[in-house]
């Protein structure tokens, strides 16, 4: 996870902190050439790029919000998988013909507890993605997802699945092979499994492709991550029929944790460290690790039937409508 | 002039009626087969189901005359009419979903894009939902999330099966992320009509596809379509955009889907009542059979000590 030795890749609006920041840097090494003290004036102005660092992230639209969530360098499932488990063994295939390196799983020790965790995979570098295949699952990562989330059911093993996907592949291939069959699968299976499910969106949740490994106990998003029914970019081409009507979408259609989080639809927002969790994955690893590990502690004091019984309820009281007395 | 060609230049100079006969189109007496272009009565059609008497094209049915179609007369006990759906997200793109609400509920006469019921279906009861293509294309949000799972929780409990007749553009994006979440919701309550071993059937009819597609679509016991209905995950659009080269003929269409083996059968919709009525029999439960009739045991002789000596 080491980005240190990277040239940071900057999104727009962080543009006014990168000046500010290269003018600090600037004037060190200018003091340093003159052998002059300019550590006062250093120490102020990088406690107001701090205090900028802070106003910016803390008051980020949903469009650039969905910039953060898409960021190249943000921490991907198996950073977080390998930055939080004392072990972890990848297992492979959804033993049906295929084995989808977009979604990706495998047995892990999480805080002394053996556990199943899985994820979209999203490419850490161009080549990566394209093998990848941008976090995009095809119906064997939802068949290979289904397979290691019964084999954890089978051995008692809570279930801890990451969220990171544009959405499920759209191709000719998926859909011979089934997709909407795969994810519905997942969808009606995941009920039964009696073993605790945390679920976690770590980057963005992409509709029925994020859903298809998203139904469990707890739901959970970190603070820049968005989730939503189609993306503000096909949103936009449908409604507004032009596409680079996107950000007006991505603010229509609720996409942020806290959005979510006051329409009842998830529990828990996981703060990021400021600038992002690519700009401390560190700290992102330690308070996810935390929650993770709160939140399993709670579930594995129910019974397996406890725990369908709520997740049911759970999902249930989802909708918001009227309803007149006959 | 043989008679073909007098044939052929009748044809070419249309009928001399023209104006009346799209007076008879626009009242509604005439239908014209958006396939084969051949005219016929509507009434004549009706009857058939609006399956076109020429080329078996499957024109739109909508949820009243489905309902008509499968639903044994006088039998049918609408549920959860008052369900409507609000605008949680003060969502706005070109129109307010407040105002587009109104206008499909006053074109339509339909609450929203589901009618559910209880009824009976060639005398045997059943759990039906529609879904209605005309309202906001099908379209999934809360109001059609929370009349399905009521209807399936309420088969569970009276031990019904359930027929869904689908019609869906997929998730209503204008409710957001609640709708997304019906498709796990109603996802959910399958799982227990499943559990208490009861029969669900889906009907998949054009369109079928999105998030429709990803859930109680493609949960059934047994999946039955209409003839070239479209079905579907992903837009055919979409799927172009990401493939870049020109998709199969029969790309997405009931057959396509019977072909790779996503549909137990394809179903003319004259045909669909009967073919429901035969499965669901075929699925009550018998009397366990009774104990062979003694005659059957004739000329066995029971094992004793001495045969086996």
């Amino acid at each position: 996870m080491s980005t240190t030795e990277r040239k940071p890749i900057l999104l727009d609006f962080e543009k006014p902190l990168a000046e500010l920041e290269a003018r600090i840097t600037q004037i060190r090494e200018l003091a340093e050439e003159n052998d002059v003290d300019v550590s006062d004036e250093i120490r102020q102005l990088e406690s107001r790029a701090m205090q900028l660092r802070q106003e910016i992230f803390s008051s980020l639209t949903p469009a650039q919000r969905l910039q953060v969530a898409r960021h190249p360098r943000r921490p991907s499932t198996l950073d977080y998988i390998q930055a939080i488990t004392d072990e972890w063994i990848e297992l492979h295939g959804d033993r049906g013909g295929s084995d989808d390196p977009a979604l990706l799983g495998g047995v892990a020790r999480l805080n002394g507890q053996p556990v199943l965790m899985l994820g979209h995979q999203k490419g850490r570098d161009t080549k990566d993605n394209v093998a990848r295949n941008f976090g995009q699952a095809s119906p064997g990562g939802y068949r290979k997802a289904l397979r290691l989330m019964e084999h954890a059911n089978r051995f008692g093993m809570p279930i801890i699945a990451f969220i990171n996907t544009p959405g499920a592949w759209a191709g000719l291939d998926a859909e011979r092979l089934g997709q909407g069959e795969a994810i519905a699968y997942n969808l009606r299976e995941m009920f039964r499994f009696e073993v605790p499910i945390i679920c976690t969106v770590i980057g963005e949740g992409g509709s029925g492709g994020a859903l298809g490994i998203g139904v469990g106990d707890r739901l959970l998003m970190f603070e820049h991550s968005v989730y939503y029914v189609a993306s503000p970019e096909a949103c936009a081409a449908i409604l507004w029929r032009d596409a680079a009507k996107a950000p007006q979408a991505a603010e229509a259609l609720k996409i942020t944790a806290e959005d979510l989080r006051q329409l009842g639809l998830i529990d828990e927002i996981l703060p990021e460290p400021v600038g992002g969790a690519h700009a401390d994955p560190l700290k992102a690893t330690e308070i996810l690790r935390e929650a993770l590990v709160r939140h399993l502690s709670e579930l594995n004091q129910m019974t397996g039937q406890q725990r369908r019984d709520l997740r049911y309820q759970k999902f249930r009281a989802m909708g918001i409508f009227s309803e007149l007395s006959a | 002039m043989s008679l073909f060609d007098w044939f052929a230049n009748r044809r070419k100079s249309g009928p001399v009626n023209q104006e009346r006969q799209e007076r008879e189109i626009a009242d509604g007496l005439w239908s014209k087969c958006e396939k084969c272009g051949v005219l016929a009565y509507t009434k004549d059609l009706r009857a058939n189901q609006m399956v076109c008497l020429e080329c078996g094209h499957h024109a739109r049915v909508y949820s009243d005359e489905r309902i008509r179609q499968l639903i044994d007369p006088n039998t049918w006990k609408p549920l959860d009419e008052g369900l409507t759906a609000v605008d949680p997200l003060k969502f706005r793109d070109r129109k307010s979903y407040s105002d587009r609400l109104r206008e499909m509920q006053e074109k339509t006469k339909l609450a929203d894009a589901v009618q559910t019921g209880i009824g009976r279906l060639e005398g045997l009861p059943v759990a039906l939902g529609v879904m209605d293509f005309r309202f906001m294309g099908g379209s999934m949000g809360s109001v059609v999330g929370e009349k399905l799972t009521r209807l399936i929780e309420r088969a569970t409990r009276e031990r019904l099966p359930v027929v869904i007749v689908c019609a869906s553009g997929g998730a209503r994006m204008q409710e957001g992320m609640l709708s997304l979440m019906q498709m796990a919701k109603i996802s959910g309550a399958l799982d227990r009509h499943r559990d208490a071993r009861l029969l669900y059937i889906p009907v998949l009819t054009h369109p079928t596809t999105g998030g429709v597609t990803a859930s109680f679509a493609m949960l059934g016991d047994i999946i039955l379509a209409e003839p070239k209905a479209t079905i579907g995950f992903a837009g055919r659009r979409v799927v172009e955009q990401t493939l870049r080269e020109k998709l199969p003929d029969n790309f997405q269409t009931a057959e396509y889907l019977l072909e790779h083996g996503f549909v137990d059968a394809i179903v003319p919709r004259t045909q669909l009542k009967k073919t429901l009525a035969q499965l669901i029999r075929l699925h009550q439960p018998v009397a366990a059979p009774a104990s062979p009739p003694v005659h059957h045991l004739e000329g066995i002789r029971p094992l004793s000590k001495t045969t086996l000596e």
